[in-house]
């Protein structure tokens, strides 16, 4: 059995590291919560995008427009938002994952990173990093979205790359966290979903444009990406750190199952010396007499 | 039109937030193909925004932005913008919006090469809605 001082010394060291995980544990779920608020005030504007484009590309159908078709080039800008500091459980990893398992070809690739771990992993694996903007996930602006936005589809524009994905961690619940990977560019006209909303479809059917179509999808797309962007950036954020606070959560558990454990052995261990000093007085004494 | 009600809902939406939704009788924008006047029961119709100035009317109530991009979806009951960028003239600060407004004309005049001109017009216009909400 260990010593009752090294039992002491790791229970201390393991009491204060669940100090540090209880405290990421609060700071996380009060930046939870600011984030969820904004991916929530976020939602609206994104939904009413996706019903406008969709209205836009369903009407659009036979379109024949560069925003519509892939690329001439094998090229693939993805862009990975993953967090800057760690302990999140398998938040990044998850990201990385799907770029990994993606089935894409290593070559083909060019990665924007937002955020520092995905880099990292990716570099390490061997990816080109085309672009690194790490800084912004801390916090999103929509002018951040749109400055990325128009690099992309700046070199889409220009042919040097052919197709545009974005790969970040969707936030359903503060519970459940998704990896997803989208596809920005070139745009699928979305399946036409059932029942949405109540809205009367023959006030979408007879929409006009103004200008005229290809014109709107000129205009409309670009925003329609940065859109999606944003989203992704303020859902990421938020994700993160409910993911950091899950784990968190579990490491401040385990830490007290350990504490629990080892105070145990402790007191075993202290009830076991005590009670040896005591044998060896009492077989003293009757030497002794 | 056997319907007295006049009014229509007007919904605009930021990516940050839900900047306005309320019944409104009047709204007046910019589009890219020229000022535009909204009423009741307009033909669906969408259209992209151009920077310039928002006008609200809600009876003889009358509110104005700065509205610089986005695009609006007309239906015959109701009207969304989706601002990409929106305003009230209380958020503006008038002496940045005067020294971008000097900037984007010092730009305009040089021509220096490699200045992007398109930027510098719609930097121009959107400093001009900006000071002209204000007053």
């Amino acid at each position: 059995m260990a010593s009752m001082r090294d039992i002491k010394r790791r229970k201390g060291s393991i009491q204060s590291t669940q100090q540090i995980t209880k405290a990421m544990k609060l700071v996380s779920t009060v930046k939870l919560q600011r984030a969820k608020q904004r991916a929530e005030q976020s939602k609206p504007y994104f939904n009413c995008m996706y019903e406008t484009v969709t209205s836009v590309l369903a009407k659009a159908g036979g379109l024949n427009h560069p925003y519509l078709k892939a690329g001439a080039s094998d090229r693939k800008a993805v862009i990975v938002i993953t967090s800057n500091r760690g302990l999140a459980g398998g938040y990044n990893s998850n990201v990385v994952k799907l770029i990994t398992r993606g089935g894409f070809s290593k070559q083909d690739l060019e990665i924007y990173a937002i955020g520092k771990k995905g880099r990292d992993a990716l570099q390490r694996y061997g990816y080109t990093i085309r672009e690194e903007n790490s800084d912004i996930i801390e916090e999103p602006s929509y002018v951040d979205a749109m400055v990325i936005s128009r690099k992309l589809l700046d070199s889409f524009a220009a042919g040097e790359i052919g197709e545009i994905y974005l790969a970040y961690t969707g936030f359903k619940n503060t519970v459940v966290h998704e990896p997803k990977l989208l596809k920005l560019l070139p745009v699928e006209a979305p399946q036409a979903e059932d029942g949405d909303g109540g809205r009367d479809k023959t006030d979408r059917a007879m929409m006009n444009f103004e200008p005229e179509d290809d014109e709107a999808l000129d205009m409309i797309i670009p925003k329609y990406v940065t859109s999606l962007i944003y989203g992704a950036l303020v859902e990421a954020c938020a994700s993160e750190n409910g993911a950091r606070m899950q784990a968190m959560d579990s490491a401040t558990s385990n830490a007290e199952e350990m504490i629990d454990h080892l105070s145990l052995m402790y007191n075993r261990a202290r009830q076991g010396s005590i009670t040896q000093e005591l044998t060896e007085i009492i077989a003293g004494a009757n030497a002794i007499s | 039109m056997a319907d007295d009600n006049r009014n229509f809902l007007l919904k605009i939406i930021t990516p940050d937030r839900v900047f306005f939704e309320e019944e409104v009788s009047m709204v007046e924008f910019n589009t890219v193909e020229g000022e535009v006047g909204i009423y009741k029961n307009h033909i669906p119709m969408t259209m992209i925004v151009a920077p310039g100035i928002l006008t609200i009317t809600q009876g003889t109530e009358v509110k104005e932005a700065a509205l610089h991009a986005g695009f609006t979806e007309v239906l015959p009951d109701q009207v969304t913008i989706l601002a990409e960028i929106i305003e009230w003239p209380s958020e503006i600060d008038l002496s940045r919006a005067e020294e971008a407004k000097a900037r984007a004309e010092e730009r305009l005049k040089e021509r220096a090469p490699g200045t992007d001109l398109n930027r510098a017009e719609l930097a121009l216009k959107r400093a001009v809605a900006r000071i002209e909400s204000v007053r």
